[in-house]
């Protein structure tokens, strides 16, 4: 469970970035946070990786403060937490496989394990035959689905995607949310912010709209709305 | 299994150290050769510096103080003196030239001089006094030891002076000149090492942490997929060692060459200094530097410069 008790963050130059959001994410839900830019989707984000402190309020994951832990729980926090980005944010030097693997490597898990895990989760999102590839070989999609791949391969209890589809074309847009939902189906949370009007009408799942750093829309089943 | 768990880790930090060394060639190649200078600055410095001390060495070995005894003057008296002088700190070395010796030294001096041997001859006697040769630890000294001479403690059994002449009243203003050279010659020496090693050991961090720049959306990544500090900052370390371990090993080769040429070129006027035999003969403890400062410096530089994309 993922709570957000009247959190706020207000940087040193005054700008409100969240102001007093409150919220409760059960396990295994799908909840997609939309809104216009600036308001506070990926800051939201950050604070729960602790990337950023909040300037007030608490953040919880399982019952724990997030922003109490130390340097080690906060790594041992990051692998629970599957993480994929607009911008996809693969290494450029390492070949898909590398790519997988290391944040398999960093999680201490055994060459055996890396060995029949990463073809396992690449075979997930159907991306296989490239898993020598370089990410500059690849499309946008195929980048996208490394990157769910990798943020999939620790077996985390959390998938945030952060405007995953923010950089790709309708159809491999269709196919990345159709592996966020097959990555629910299998039983964990997933968090989606974006903008895409389409994605959020054809889910039926729950929406959190944001607004200038607040919660303006909390519906349990919701539409995109202007 | 903690101990198989950091094994682990190890190997998995040297190898991908020598995959992103690998992978990134011409990053690599730049940063090992702006490396490869800094080491070539500590290695000239250190030749530099030997060339300076064999030269000074030489010249203070050169410098000494005679003094010279009138004929009347009893041997005892004057190995009296020269025992008091070997008791003076400040005292290397005296030796003892007799009158007869001195003679001697004159005379073969002056072999082809028919005209001063005849002089010689026509006095009947030696007119040479017995001298003592002093030399100091230290040019410094010799201002000490000219003013011990001076004192009572010189004078013979019957209180009168048995010392004629002492060149160092004679030599006073080479030999303090010659002193404030070489001791500014050293001082020079050190203040410029300290500076070329100050400014090269900063373009090779500025070098590495270049590499490290490049690469910081990668940190950034690898922090958000719950890497440890030491499993992102190991590779860079080994990277840094590696840049270190090879620019070291051209700074060696490279040197190897310069000296053989420089020692060629040199041996006219470095006549009892051979660079290249020093090199050689000093090979380990000149290896041990060069490939000692490469390895920290490289080592460092990837501490110091990861550390600000480690924040997070």
């Amino acid at each position: 469970m993922i709570v957000f008790d009247r959190v706020s963050k207000i940087y040193p130059d005054s700008s409100v970035a969240l102001e007093e959001v409150s919220l409760t994410i059960e396990p295994n839900e799908f909840v997609s946070i939309v809104g216009p830019s600036g308001a506070g989707k990926t800051t939201l984000l950050k604070l729960f990786l602790a990337e950023d402190h909040p300037t007030e309020g608490n953040i919880f994951f399982e019952e724990v403060d997030v922003h109490t832990l130390g340097k080690k729980e906060i790594n041992d926090f990051r692998r629970k937490v599957g993480m994929v980005f607009q911008d996809f944010r693969l290494l450029p030097d390492k070949t898909v496989y590398e790519n997988i693997a290391f944040t398999m490597e960093a999680a201490g898990r055994t060459d055996e394990e890396i060995e029949t895990d990463v073809p396992h989760v690449l075979e997930l999102v159907d991306l296989l035959p490239k898993v020598w590839n370089f990410p500059k070989e690849l499309s946008g999609g195929e980048k996208q689905r490394v990157a769910i791949a990798r943020a999939l391969v620790n077996d985390p209890d959390v998938i945030i995607a952060d405007e995953p589809t923010g950089n790709l074309d309708p159809a491999n847009t269709y196919d990345v949310v159709q592996i966020l939902k097959k990555i629910h189906d299998m039983g964990r949370t997933v968090i989606l912010t974006t903008h895409n009007k389409g994605i959020i009408d054809s889910l039926n799942k729950r929406v959190i709209a944001m607004e200038r750093g607040k919660i303006v829309r909390d519906d349990k089943i919701g539409k995109y709305e202007n | 299994m903690k101990i198989e768990n950091s094994k682990l880790k190890i190997k998995r930090v040297i190898r991908t150290g020598f995959f992103n060394f690998w992978r990134n060639g011409t990053v690599s190649l730049a940063s090992v050769l702006v490396m490869t200078v800094t080491l070539l600055v500590v290695g000239f410095i250190s030749f530099f510096n030997a060339v300076l001390d064999t030269s000074l060495a030489e010249l203070q070995s050169k410098i000494d103080i005679n003094v010279t005894f009138v004929t009347t003057a009893q041997e005892a008296d004057i190995l009296s003196i020269k025992h008091s002088l070997e008791t003076l700190p400040e005292v290397l070395l005296v030796t003892y030239v007799s009158r007869e010796e001195a003679l001697e030294a004159f005379k073969e001096r002056h072999a082809n001089d028919q005209s001063i041997l005849a002089a010689l001859e026509e006095l009947g006697e030696n007119p040479l006094g017995s001298t003592l040769n002093i030399k100091a630890r230290d040019p410094s000294q010799y201002a000490s030891v000219a003013e011990f001479l001076e004192s009572n403690d010189t004078l013979s059994s019957d209180g009168i002076t048995i010392i004629d002449r002492v060149n160092y009243f004679q030599n006073k203003t080479a030999i303090d000149r010659l002193t404030k050279i070489i001791s500014s010659a050293d001082k020079l020496g050190l203040a410029l090492t300290v500076f070329l090693i100050i400014v090269s050991m900063l373009i090779a961090f500025n070098t590495i942490r270049l590499t490290i720049y490049i690469a910081r959306d990668e940190i950034s990544v690898m922090r958000l997929v719950g890497a440890s500090t030491s499993y992102i900052q190991g590779p860079f370390v080994v990277l840094g060692i590696i840049y270190g371990l090879a620019a070291a090993i051209i700074t060696l080769l490279t040197l190897f060459g310069v000296t053989y040429w420089l020692a060629g070129v040199t041996g006219g006027f470095l006549s009892t200094f051979n660079i290249f035999s020093y090199y050689l003969r000093n090979f380990l403890e000149i290896a041990l530097i060069i490939i000692g400062s490469g390895v920290l410096v490289g080592a460092f530089s990837s501490i110091l410069a990861i550390r600000k994309y480690l924040k997070i």
